[in-house]
């Protein structure tokens, strides 16, 4: 199996690396990997030979049907699921050990989940502290740290409401504020604005983009919405279901940061309607 | 607003207003009625009983015996049953072996085996509190074996995204989880360690609450068998309210805590 290069992936786009900020390194490595479950005597072909390079500093995202294997790849890229074969490196180094995760790997990673998974018995600052506190970071530094990152994603009033007092979006957020609290090298996302109003998701996704460059970390965003797919992403990777195996590949082409307005623009549009077509077809 | 302080106070006004009614009735239809105030007395004269009770130095001893055979029986209860609950949720085959063994125990009337207690522990606190403990176990114990294997696989997640140490696992998540489980488990288990001490005391021995019920009905001093009553009651309810109090101490985010402090305006 071929690499699928950045350039001949995507034939509409000019010269693949000249917006991306450090094209040459990469920062991720999937290599063949595959992952079959087995519940008695169901099997289910959730990866087939999935293989990408992400840059660093590069955002990426993923969409595809639902069921088509995403928040599978997104678990493996984690360290919370084993691949049936091929493994994952980051900074060149393999995250899988036989089916150990290699514990230096995960320190660098940020995970969100589908599921906000917020502590039920912390609050809103002791949740998105709690990276920190298994850390060893001491208790006014965290708190602090903690606090800023609520603000940043704009719930500063709720710094002491527990999650069953907040919205599902609210609690979305947290979940978000608590993967960038270790100030990850990479960061995994797995739908996660998926509970919030058309605004907000707005606010947020600039908000995303604006970290993504100022921090240089490498996202990888799993999305149901192509208009969001395509915004944030420098590349759009298109799942197919049963085997789960990447269809498609589409460099966006545009420079990033983007304004909003850039969804008005033709390139954009232009964008939407290829993957639009290539999800239905 | 109005409506919502109402309702705030209704179970501390209602409660008792509707108690006062229930007694005012049955002295009034006891008093009417004739009844032999053997066979039911009046609360006046429950009352005075009670306060001529309480005056003894005797009751009182009666009265911490059983509060200290609740207190034991109790505390061993909660350790033995936080310990087997545990050690069954994490090891798979014990659970699978002894699960059955436990339920099969809890199901079948325990309390029958009281005389049986008395027989191997003696006639004193001994065999009481070994009563209070066994009936209390079970709740506790499987409560707490449910709770380890209700730790969300989500929460489980994110302390694997974290590269958490067994230790911080066990602090910051299974612990927590765990405990509205455990205290659901004590809440049942108080219950049925002041039955089980009280039902040792009716058996054998010449102590305790239980003991003081058995000898007021020996000496056909009703009155007095109900001021009992109202003790053990009292007792009782003292027990529980530790239990609440602790539950809303410990575990103020839950459902079963939360819900009861009436948020909505
Ligand atoms: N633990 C598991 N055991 C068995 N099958 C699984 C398991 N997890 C996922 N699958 C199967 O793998 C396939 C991919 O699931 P996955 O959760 O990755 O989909 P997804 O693309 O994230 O979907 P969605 O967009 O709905 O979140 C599905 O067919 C699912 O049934
Ligand atoms: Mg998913």
């Amino acid at each position: 199996m071929t690499q699928p290069s950045q350039a001949s992936a995507n034939p509409g786009s000019s010269v693949a690396g000249d917006f991306r900020p450090s094209p040459s390194r990469v920062k991720i490595s999937i290599d063949g990997v595959s992952k079959t479950f087995q519940v008695k005597k169901q099997r289910t072909e959730a990866l087939k030979d999935i293989n990408l390079q992400i840059a660093e500093g590069e955002t990426v995202s993923l969409i595809g049907r639902s069921g088509c294997g995403k928040s599978t790849l997104l678990r493996v890229m984690a360290g919370l699921l084993p691949p049936s074969s091929g493994n994952i490196l980051v900074n060149g180094s393999p995250l899988w050990r036989r089916s150990q995760v290699d514990t230096s790997v995960i320190e660098q990673l940020g995970v969100v989940f589908q599921e906000a998974n917020l502590f039920p018995w912390f609050d809103v600052t002791d949740n998105i502290a709690l990276p920190l506190k298994l850390r060893g970071v001491n208790k006014t530094e965290r708190r602090k740290r903690a606090r800023e990152l609520a603000d940043l994603v704009g719930l500063g009033g709720f710094f002491n409401s527990y999650p069953r007092e907040l919205s599902g979006g609210m609690r979305q957020r947290v979940a978000i504020a608590r993967a960038l609290s270790r100030g990850p090298e990479l960061l995994l996302m797995d739908e996660p604005f998926g509970a919030l109003d058309a605004m907000t998701r707005e606010k947020m996704n600039l908000e995303l983009q604006r970290i993504s460059l100022a921090t240089q970390v490498t996202v990888v965003f799993v999305t149901h919405d192509i208009s969001e797919a395509v915004f944030l992403g420098d590349r759009v990777i298109q799942l197919s279901p049963r085997p789960g195996r990447i269809e498609e590949i589409t460099d966006v082409g545009i420079a990033r940061p983007r304004s909003v307005d850039v969804q008005t623009t033709p390139a954009f549009g232009e964008r939407i309607r290829k993957l639009r077509d290539a999800l239905e077809g | 607003m109005r409506n919502s302080t109402l309702q705030k106070y209704l179970s501390w006004i209602g409660a008792p207003a509707v108690i006062v009614l229930l007694c005012l009735i049955w002295e009034v239809s006891v008093r009417v009625m004739e009844v032999s105030t053997l066979i039911l007395p009046p609360p006046s004269m429950i009352g005075n009983r009670l306060i001529e009770l309480v005056q003894e130095s005797d009751t009182w001893n009666h009265t911490m015996t059983t509060v200290t055979e609740v207190v034991i029986g109790f505390t061993l209860a909660v350790l033995l049953g936080v310990f087997f609950g545990v050690l069954l949720g994490k090891i798979v085959w014990l659970e699978l072996t002894l699960r059955p063994v436990f339920v099969l125990l809890y199901i079948i009337p325990n309390i029958a085996f009281v005389p049986l207690f008395v027989i191997w522990f003696g006639f004193g606190m001994g065999s009481k509190i070994v009563i209070a403990t066994v009936l209390a176990f079970f709740p506790i114990m499987l409560n707490v074996l449910l709770g380890v294997k209700s730790v969300d696989p989500g929460h489980r997640d994110v302390m694997s995204s974290l590269n958490a140490t067994k230790a911080q696992r066990f602090s910051n998540l299974e612990v927590r989880s765990v405990m509205p489980y455990l205290l659901a488990g004590m809440e049942t288990g108080v219950v049925l360690a002041v039955i089980g001490a009280i039902v040792g005391e009716y058996l054998g021995g010449n102590e305790g609450l239980g003991y003081l019920i058995v000898r007021t009905l020996n000496q056909m001093d009703a009155p007095g068998l109900f001021a009992v009553i109202v003790i053990l009651s009292v007792v009782g309810l003292i027990f529980y309210g530790m239990v609440f109090l602790l539950k809303r101490f410990l575990i103020p985010w839950h459902e079963s805590v939360y819900a009861s402090r009436g948020v909505s305006v």
